[in-house]
C-alpha cells in the first residue's frame, strides 16, 4: 500500500519542479506530486504545449519555465501527474487519488509546493456566471488560448496588468482596466523604491506593461467607488461610481483580481502554524531560511510560504532540497551551506522588490471587506456579509465559531475563497488586530476524495500482513 | 464570448446536455465550455442560484458539471476526451439508487 | 463587580442549553466561553436526537432520555419563535444497521433489556434487511438488518447551538467568550469565578465546561472525573434527498450533506483526523449504503466527547457549596431539551431531585478523581 521515498514533493509548479530536480541531483529517492495533467503550476501552466498561434502574447518571463520543465523531464523524479493530494499525516503519508483509486504514499522528508491563490475580490454580484479571475483569463489563454473580447478588467495588482498586457498582444479588445489601487499608496510605496531598485529588472518591467497599456489607448478608469457586477443570470455589465456619478460598461466578462495569498489548506491540515503577514496581507506558514515548517519533515517552498514571485519560488524549491538532502544525512552541512550561499544571495535580492510592491499595491480596505451587507462572502454555502455581521454580534470570537454558527467556510472550497475576508471582517467587527482572530481550523481531505476511495485505504482484514 | 486564438487542429467530440460539441483536445472541460458560448454549468442546491467556472485553477469548486453520470466534477480539472458526457447541475445531484 | 444570579461556565451544548433555561426563568445570568480555539464538544456533535440503546442496563438514564426526546419538539418550537433559528429537528425515525449476525443479535439483546427497563415504553422492532429497506433505501449485501425506532430523530447540531445561543441572548442573558475560567471560589454566599481578563460575582454557578469540568469541579467540592473519546465524522457534498430517517452512523442533513460516523478512540486530548477511522468509517458506509461509493468527501471533522466510565451524565450540586452544580456528559444533543427546562428549572430553585440521583457525583470512588 505505501511507497517509500526519501523526498516527496507537492505541486509542480517552479519550487516543486526545482526542489524535485535538485533532489533528485544530490541522489535522493524523489516523488512529485501534482494535481494537473502537466507541469508548470500556475505561472507556467501548460508550459510543455500552451496551444496559442503565437506563444509570444505570454511574454518572456513564462518561457523561464521551459528550462525547469525540461530539467524535470531529464531527472529521475517519479513524477505522478493528474494525481491530488488530499492528506499529509503526522506520521509523513500523503493521501493521494489517482483515477478513483487512493492509497498512502510514505516518505522521509515532505515539501509542499502548492503555491498561491487570488486574494478573494467580493463585490455586489461577483458570483454571476461571466465574473472571473485574472488568473482564470490567463488559464484560458495558456490552455485553451481563448480571449474574451471586451472584458472588463478590475482591481489592482502586477497580474492585473500582466493579462492586460497578454491580451493586448494578442490583439484582443479590452473594454476597460478598472485599477483599484488606492491613490494614496504611491505615499507608502515611495521610501521602499530605493530597496526596489536593487532588485533587478522588476521594476523596468513593471514600467514597461504600464507603458505598453498606456500607449495601447486602453480605456483606465481609477477613483472608483461602488464597483458591481450587474445581470441576472449572467453578468451583463460592470458598474461603478465615480465622482458622484453612477456608469455602467456593458461587458459579459469581468476578470478580478487584487493580488495572491498562499494557499495555505494543504500546511495547515498538515498543522503547520501559520501566522498572518500584515504587510502581505494574508496567512503564511511560520518558516525558517530553509522553508523548514514547524512540523517536523515538512518544508513549504515557493509563494505557499509567502508571496515571493516564480525565481523566488525556484530558489526556495533549490534550498529545500538542499536542507532536506542534508537532513537526510546524504550531505554534510558545510557542503549543504556552500551549495546554497548564492541561492540565499539571489533570493535576497529578488525578495527587495516585495516592501515595495506590496505597499504600492495594496487593496483598498472596502474591496478586502465589503461594506454592504448583502455581499456574498462565502461562496460556497451562499453566506453574506450581512449574515456573518449578524452572527458576530451573538459574540462569535472568531472564524470557527462563526463556522458553526453561519455555514461561512463549511463548502468544497474549505475557505480558500471566503478565508481572509472573513479573517479581516471579524477583525474589523470586533476592532481587534487581524492576527488575534485566528483562521479555520483545516482538517483533511484538502480536496474531495470519494467515501469509495477512502473506504479502499482501510487495511483489509483478511489479506495476510494487512497488505 | 470566448474567441480562439488556436492553430486549426484535430477536435474532439463531447456532448454538453445532450448536445454535440467540437472542441480542441488537451483543454479542461470548462475551458471547451467558455469557448463554445456556454456560461453558467449549475444552479446552487440552496438558493438555486446560476453559477459558472471562475477561478480555473481548481479552488472555488463553482464550475460543477456531471461527467459521465458522475456528479460534482470540477469541469477545471477534467480534461475533455473524446465521447465526454457533459451535464450541467440543477440543485444538488441524485445519487444512483 | 456585577452580581449574577447564575453563571454558566461553558458555552457548549449543555452550558448553553442550561444557560437559555435559566434566562428563560428571568434569572440574570451570564455564560462565560473560551475563545474560537477550543476543544468545543459542541462544534463536533452528530446531531441524533436518539433514544434507542440508552440506558439498557441503566433505567433512570433511559427514563431521562426518554423525557428529553418527548421535550424536544416543544423546545423547538419555542427556539424557532424566539430566534427564528430553524434546527432542521425532526422525529423521523432512527436506524440502527447491522452488518454482520453478531451485531444483529447483540443490538436485538440490548432493545429488548431497554424494552423491559421502561416496562415497555420503549418501542423498537428488528428487520431483516429486506423489511429494513422500507425506511432505508439501498441498503447494500452486507447489511444484515438492523432496529427501527419510532421514537428517534435529528436535528442540525449547530443551529441548535446558535439558537441557545441567540435565545439566551434575547432573553437577556450576559455572553462572555475569551474568558477560560481558572478558579471559582466560594464567597458564602455566593460564588466568585475567575476567567481570562475578568471575574464575575454569581449567586449560583453551574460548571458545564465538559473536559474542563475535570479540574474545575474541586473548587467547589465535586468530582467530575471525565475523560475525552475522539469521535470522527466525515461529511459529504450535498445530494438530493434520499434519506428520511435518521441511522446510527449515516444521517442526511436538510441541506442534502450527509454525516457519517462514527468512531471511539481514547487519545487523550488530540482531536485530529486519523486516516484509519476515516477509512473505516468509509468502509462501513459503503457497505451499508453502496450508491454512495462515488459520493465525494468534503470536510471531515473530529471531536473529544466528554465521557464517563458508566457512559452516564455528571448532573450533581454541592453540598459544601450550596449553589453549585456539574453538568456535563456526551449526550448534549439528546438531552438539550431536558437541560433547557428540567434540569434549568431545578438549578434556579436550588436542589436536584431524586430523579437524577444516578447521575450524581457520590456514584464515583474519590480515586476516580485523580
Amino acid at each position: 500500500m505505501t511507497a517509500a521515498y526519501d523526498i516527496a514533493v507537492i505541486g509542480a509548479g517552479p519550487a516543486g519542479m526545482a526542489a524535485a530536480a535538485t533532489a533528485d541531483g544530490l541522489g535522493l529517492a524523489t516523488v512529485l506530486i501534482d494535481e494537473q495533467a502537466a507541469p508548470g503550476g500556475q505561472i507556467y501552466r501548460n508550459i510543455e504545449g500552451a496551444p496559442l498561434a503565437d506563444r509570444a502574447v505570454l511574454g518572456a518571463d513564462y518561457e523561464a519555465g521551459a528550462a525547469l520543465a525540461a530539467a524535470l523531464r531529464g531527472s529521475g523524479v517519479d513524477y505522478l501527474d493528474t494525481t491530488t493530494v488530499w492528506r499529509v499525516t503526522p506520521e509523513n503519508e500523503i493521501g493521494v487519488t489517482r483515477a478513483g483509486a487512493a492509497r498512502l504514499i510514505s516518505a522521509k522528508h515532505i515539501v509542499i509546493a502548492t503555491g498561491a491563490l487570488e486574494r478573494p475580490m467580493p463585490l455586489p454580484g461577483w458570483t454571476l456566471p461571466g465574473v472571473m479571475t485574472a488568473g482564470a483569463a490567463q488559464v484560458m489563454l495558456k490552455s485553451a488560448a481563448a480571449v474574451a473580447p471586451g472584458a472588463v478588467f478590475a482591481g489592482c495588482g502586477p497580474l492585473l496588468y500582466l493579462i492586460v498586457g497578454q491580451y493586448l498582444r494578442a490583439g484582443a479588445p479590452i473594454a476597460a482596466l478598472i485599477d483599484t489601487t488606492p491613490r494614496t499608496n504611491i505615499w507608502r510605496a515611495a521610501p521602499l523604491l530605493p530597496r526596489a531598485l536593487a532588485a533587478g529588472n522588476y521594476l523596468a518591467k513593471g514600467l514597461a506593461m504600464m507603458r505598453d497599456i498606456r500607449r495601447a489607448g486602453v480605456r483606465v478608469i481609477r477613483g472608483v467607488d461602488g464597483l458591481a457586477a450587474l445581470g441576472e443570470g449572467h453578468l451583463r455589465a460592470v458598474g461603478y461610481s465615480r465622482g458622484g456619478r453612477r456608469a455602467t460598461i456593458e461587458t459579459e466578462h469581468l476578470f478580478l483580481h487584487q493580488g495572491i495569498v498562499a494557499n495555505v489548506n494543504l500546511a495547515m491540515a498538515a498543522g503547520c502554524a501559520h501566522h498572518w503577514d500584515a504587510r502581505q496581507l494574508g496567512w503564511r506558514p511560520a518558516c525558517d531560511g530553509w522553508g523548514r515548517s514547524s512540523v517536523d519533515g515538512v518544508s513549504i517552498a515557493g509563494d505557499g510560504a509567502g508571496i515571493g514571485g516564480a525565481q523566488v519560488a525556484e530558489l526556495d524549491g533549490r534550498l529545500a532540497a538542499l536542507d532536506a538532502a542534508c537532513r537526510l544525512g546524504r550531505i554534510e552541512v558545510a557542503e549543504r551551506d556552500r551549495r546554497a550561499a548564492p541561492l540565499h544571495a539571489a533570493r535576497r535580492r529578488d525578495l527587495r522588490i516585495r516592501p515595495f510592491l506590496e505597499a504600492l499595491y495594496r487593496p483598498a480596505d472596502d474591496q478586502r471587506v465589503p461594506l454592504a451587507d448583502d455581499v456574498i462572502v462565502c461562496r460556497c454555502e451562499d453566506v453574506t456579509a450581512g449574515d456573518i455581521r449578524a452572527a458576530l454580534a451573538l459574540g462569535c470570537p472568531g472564524p470557527n465559531q462563526l463556522k458553526a454558527f453561519t455555514r461561512c467556510g463549511m463548502g468544497p472550497c474549505q475557505g480558500r475563497l471566503c478565508g481572509p475576508t472573513v479573517t479581516e471582517l471579524i477583525a474589523a467587527e470586533r476592532g481587534v488586530p487581524v492576527a488575534d482572530v485566528g483562521y479555520y481550523r483545516l482538517r483533511p481531505p484538502v480536496k474531495p476524495v470519494t467515501l469509495g476511495e477512502l473506504a479502499g485505504t482501510a487495511p483489509s482484514s483478511d489479506a495476510p500482513g494487512g497488505a | 464570448m470566448f474567441e480562439t486564438r488556436r492553430s486549426p487542429g484535430p477536435t474532439v467530440r463531447i456532448a454538453f446536455d445532450g448536445a454535440p460539441l467540437d472542441v480542441a483536445p488537451g483543454q479542461s472541460v470548462a475551458a471547451a465550455l467558455l469557448t463554445a458560448g456556454v456560461g453558467a454549468t449549475r444552479r446552487t442546491p440552496d438558493s438555486g442560484a446560476s453559477r459558472g467556472p471562475y477561478c480555473m485553477i481548481g479552488v472555488c469548486f463553482d464550475c460543477l458539471v456531471v461527467i459521465d453520470g458522475q456528479a460534482n466534477r470540477q469541469a477545471c480539472m477534467v480534461t475533455v476526451r473524446d465521447g465526454m458526457r457533459v451535464e450541467s447541475q440543477a440543485g444538488a445531484p441524485d445519487i444512483a439508487p | 463587580m456585577i452580581r449574577y444570579d447564575a453563571a454558566v461556565v461553558g458555552g457548549g451544548m449543555i452550558g448553553s442549553a442550561i444557560a437559555y433555561g435559566l434566562a428563560r426563568r428571568g434569572l440574570a445570568t451570564v455564560m462565560l466561553d473560551e475563545g474560537d480555539v477550543a476543544f468545543r464538544a459542541a462544534r463536533g456533535n452528530f446531531g441524533l436526537v436518539w433514544v434507542q440503546g440508552k440506558g439498557a442496563d441503566a433505567p433512570a438514564y433511559a427514563h431521562w432520555t426518554r423525557r428529553s426526546s418527548d421535550l424536544w419538539p416543544a423546545l423547538d418550537a419555542e427556539l424557532a419563535e424566539a430566534t427564528g433559528v430553524a434546527t432542521g429537528y425532526a422525529r423521523c425515525g432512527g436506524v440502527e444497521i447491522c452488518l454482520s449476525q453478531d451485531e444483529f443479535d447483540t443490538l436485538a439483546a440490548e432493545l429488548e433489556r431497554l424494552r423491559v427497563a421502561t416496562n415497555g415504553e420503549f418501542s423498537y422492532a428488528m428487520h431483516d434487511r429486506a423489511s429494513l429497506g422500507q425506511y432505508v433505501p439501498g441498503l447494500g449485501a452486507g447489511v444484515v438488518g438492523g432496529s427501527y425506532s419510532v421514537l428517534d430523530g435529528h436535528v442540525n447540531p449547530l443551529a441548535l447551538l446558535r439558537a441557545l445561543h441567540a435565545g439566551f441572548l434575547a432573553r437577556g442573558g450576559i455572553y462572555r467568550p475569551g474568558s477560560r475560567v481558572s478558579r471559582i471560589s466560594h464567597q458564602q454566599p455566593g460564588f466568585e469565578i475567575a476567567g481570562d481578563g475578568e471575574t464575575v460575582a454569581a449567586e449560583r454557578v453551574v460548571l458545564a465546561a465538559g473536559l474542563g469540568n475535570r479540574a474545575l469541579a474541586p473548587f467547589v467540592g465535586l468530582v467530575a472525573p471525565v475523560f475525552p473519546l475522539r469521535g470522527e465524522i466525515l461529511v459529504t457534498e450535498k445530494l438530493a434527498p434520499f434519506l428520511e430517517v435518521a441511522t446510527l452512523n449515516l444521517r442526511q442533513t436538510v441541506e442534502g450533506g450527509c454525516l457519517i460516523g462514527a468512531s471511539h478512540d481514547e487519545a487523550g486530548f488530540d482531536d485530529r483526523s486519523t486516516g484509519a477511522a476515516m477509512a473505516a468509517i468509509a468502509r462501513r458506509a459503503v457497505t451499508a449504503f453502496p450508491a454512495l461509493a462515488d459520493v465525494q468527501i468534503v470536510r471531515s471533522w473530529g471531536a473529544l466527547r466528554v465521557m464517563t466510565r458508566d457512559d452516564l451524565p455528571i448532573y450533581a450540586q454541592s453540598p459544601r457549596c450550596p449553589g453549585a452544580f456539574v453538568a456535563c456528559g456526551h449526550s448534549g444533543v439528546t438531552l438539550a431539551a431536558a437541560h433547557a427546562t428540567l434540569l434549568a428549572d431545578w438549578i434556579a430553585d436550588g436542589t436536584l431531585p431524586g430523579e437524577v440521583a444516578a447521575f450524581g457525583a457520590e456514584r464515583f470512588d474519590v480515586r476516580d478523581a485523580s
